[in-house]
């Protein structure tokens, strides 16, 4: 962050600066998790699919990485203010990412089953939110990176948009199960694909909440913009 | 426990008599410190100065060397008296009265407000004595209720299991943590509003340190405290509230949680992280 001072103790703050390479390393590696999974979704592509599965472990392994060298930090430093948000910070957002890892291995492994089926319909939607969200864990990781709260709180406003075509898929996916039950099994993996893209842009919003107060000590209002309204629709049946 | 029914101090003869703490509210400060300025000779060492210390609470000083905290300290107890070239412009009022005021009586003032210093400083006189001395100077006490009063302090204090079988050694006997919890009982057993604490436990090891700061937790149910400290830590283990000082000038106040999680001011913000230039 510019107009920080050094630390008196010059360990300390090679020690934070390793932090936050840990963190863009685990951030790299979840990004490119997800790239994979949305093309292995497209281009019906097992071979992106197995290299997003595979990644995970490496992910997995990063959490207790950091996890540990937080704790360690907090022993031995006891970091105070600024110091202290930033690496109880570190501490949340390597659980967030982890959680976008295993969405992004899930929505890969579904992929795989869904290249067995033959689809009448298009996955424009599912292809537009893939981008959304890859662009949002871009920018959360890139705002993560340089303390920057004003790209933080864009991309926590940009998950209504997210949200919005979730809600549309949703209703569109259900429309095709009723038409026609041969419909139900690539649908119902499709609607679990989109969740997980959905629920990756939620967390990219709980990772902008913590780099806000993590930057400012203060915290974003509440009413955070969730549009997903999946939990209330009810597609209705046209009458016969 | 009788108390002495003249403890008057100054023009105003309502200051001595009344015990404060009745007169006093929930919200009301202990010692309310207005646009306080302090001089050594011609340097301006402290600069308007405003801080409430509340009814009750621990305040920390906070800051580096040279800050003016341990100065500021000093005040509240008139400690400047001591020497010409220094004074104090400004308000220091306890209870209505301006403490600062040259017509105060500094004896009585020191019984309402107690100091312990960094280096434990006992009498060199017996453990009883060392608590009686202050006592008799304000109080004509029978000895069985200068027994009480002195079993009292050092039960207080955290120190009478320790000495109750050598009250009649020598104070200068005792470890150093059991010179300072003794220089802490000797404060208190003159029933002081508040206790002025000038790191208390730099000298001391941290086993000893911890005794203490158990034992400022619990002395702040009947005492208002004022604590200089260098050590961050200590001073987010005891605080309640932390005045940050810098150059003379006090840069935030806040309370302790904040001050540590998230200080509004940069310069608060460079100290406790230990990024000062």
């Amino acid at each position: 962050m510019s107009g920080t001072p050094e630390h008196l103790v010059k360990s300390f703050d090679l020690e934070l600066k390793r932090l936050r390479n840990m963190m863009a390393e685990m951030g790299g590696i979840v990004e490119s998790q997800v790239a994979l999974a949305a093309e292995a979704i497209m281009n019906r592509d097992s071979a992106a699919a197995t290299r997003a599965v595979e990644a995970d472990p490496k992910v997995d392994a990063l959490e207790r990485q950091i996890e540990q060298f937080v704790v360690r930090m907090l022993a031995l430093r006891q970091p105070m203010a600024g110091d202290l948000r930033q690496v109880v910070a570190a501490l949340k957002i390597t659980g967030d990412l982890e959680r976008v890892g295993d969405y992004a291995a899930n929505v890969a492994k579904r992929s795989m089953v869904l290249a067995q089926f033959q689809l009448p319909y298009s996955l424009a939607g599912l292809a537009h939110m893939a981008r959304l969200v890859q662009e949002q864990l871009k920018s959360i990781m890139d705002a993560l990176g340089a303390g920057d709260t004003e790209k933080a709180v864009e991309v926590w406003r940009s998950d209504r948009v997210v949200d919005d075509i979730y809600n549309a898929l949703f209703r569109e996916l259900i429309t095709y199960m009723m038409e026609d039950p041969r419909n139900i099994t690539p649908c119902t993996h499709l609607l679990f694909i989109a969740k997980n893209l959905e629920r990756i842009g939620d967390h990219a919003t709980n990772i902008a909440e913590t780099i806000y107060y993590a930057v400012t000590g203060d915290v974003l209002p509440d009413t955070r913009p969730k549009g997903d309204t999946s939990a209330f629709t009810v597609v209705r049946p046209r009458e016969a | 426990m009788s108390m002495a029914t003249d403890r008057s101090v100054g023009s105003s003869e309502s200051f001595g008599a009344v015990r404060g703490r009745a007169a006093s509210t929930m919200n009301e400060p202990r010692i309310a410190i207005r646009k306080l300025d302090f001089f050594y000779g011609d340097n301006r060492a402290l600069k308007g100065i405003s801080l409430d210390l509340p009814d009750r609470q621990v305040t920390a000083l906070i800051g580096p060397s040279g800050c003016g905290k341990s100065t500021l300290l000093r005040v509240l107890n008139r400690m400047y008296d001591l020497y010409p070239g220094q004074r104090a412009t400004g308000e220091v009022m306890m209870d209505g009265v301006n403490i600062i005021d040259p017509g105060i009586d500094l004896n009585a003032l020191r019984a309402r407000i107690g100091m312990v210093f960094q280096k434990p400083t006992p009498f060199p006189m017996t453990i009883y004595d060392n608590i009686a001395f202050g006592v008799k100077l304000h109080e004509k006490l029978p000895r069985s209720a200068m027994d009480e009063r002195v079993e009292w302090s050092l039960t207080r204090g955290a120190l009478w299991t320790e000495v109750k079988d050598r009250l009649n050694t020598s104070a200068i006997g005792l470890s150093g943590g059991q010179q300072q919890r003794l220089c802490i009982a000797r404060t208190i057993a003159v029933r002081p509003e508040v206790i002025l604490l000038d790191e208390p436990t730099s000298a001391l090891d941290p086993i000893s340190t911890l005794k203490i700061e158990e034992l400022i937790d619990e002395l702040k149910h009947d005492f208002t405290i004022a604590m200089v400290t260098h050590n961050m830590q200590q001073a987010a283990r005891c605080a309640d509230q932390v005045a940050f000082f810098y150059l003379g000038e006090m840069v935030e106040v806040a309370p302790a949680g904040e001050i540590f999680t998230s200080p509004r001011q940069k310069r608060t913000q460079d100290y406790v992280t230990g990024r000062f230039g």
